[in-house]
């Protein structure tokens, strides 16, 4: 699965993206969040304030409990501040 | 029409475009948002934009469809820029024609309230004081949502 980056959780993680093989449990944006953050540091900081994550499924906004499935491309990132 | 981009925008040139495109069109609102110089007493010396490439013309294309659905608009224009950029800079520019005041006037503000929290848009300040993420306020959540509670009506 393709995993992206933007924003502050992208400055933290260190990078924008990345092709991460899904485990077979991990099945939700949230199971995706903490099997993230067992990965370091960069990663633990970058999730640390859950409130503030939002998520893109195939770059259409989704709540954390959406299932995700493995051609899936899944977006991370701080609430939007455009305008 | 929607567009997104790293180049600076012409006011003028864009709103003549809209006001030829339909000979139907009695008036037009426009919004145009620009890069502040201080952040309180805090100098922003640059503002880049980053955005997720697709996503966010998807979404600005959605919300197109959403005002035109909800109110009697000829004409929608969003323009949206991308990368660095200095204070005074323009950032976005948004156009509505109608036929009446009021549909090109709500339609307008509709559309910046919604962009601002829906567009998959964020900004990196670098200020006298260092790099800084700007943070999303509440009271532009508050702004769009109360054109969803005004659909109750």
């Amino acid at each position: 699965m393709q995993v992206r980056y933007f924003g502050w959780v992208r400055s933290r993680i260190g990078i924008s993206k990345e092709e991460i093989s899904l485990p077979t449990h991990i099945d939700t944006i949230a199971l995706l969040i903490d099997f993230l953050k067992t990965r370091g540091s960069g990663y633990l900081q970058a999730f640390e304030e859950i409130e503030n994550i939002r998520a893109a499924v195939n770059q259409e906004i989704a709540p954390h409990d959406t299932k995700i499935f493995e051609g899936d491309e899944v977006a991370l990132f701080p609430p939007m501040t455009g305008g | 029409m929607i567009r997104v981009q790293k180049e600076d925008f012409d006011i003028g040139i864009e709103l003549s475009k809209v006001l030829k495109s339909n000979t139907e069109i009695g008036g037009i609102s426009s919004f145009v948002g620009i890069v502040r110089e201080y952040f309180g007493d805090d100098q922003i010396k640059t503002m880049t934009l980053e955005h997720y490439p697709g996503m966010t013309e998807k979404t600005l294309h959605d919300l197109e469809i959403k005002a035109r659905n909800r109110w009697d608009i000829k004409d929608v224009l969003i323009v949206h820029r991308y990368g660095t950029l200095e204070p005074g800079d323009q950032i976005v520019l948004v156009v509505t024609a109608s036929s009446h005041r009021e549909d090109a006037l709500e339609s307008c503000q509709f559309l910046i309230d919604w962009l601002k929290t829906d567009a998959p848009f964020w900004k990196l300040e670098n200020r006298k004081s260092g790099l800084h993420w700007v943070s999303a306020r509440t009271t532009d959540t508050d702004a769009a949502s109360r054109w969803v509670a005004n659909t109750d009506d």
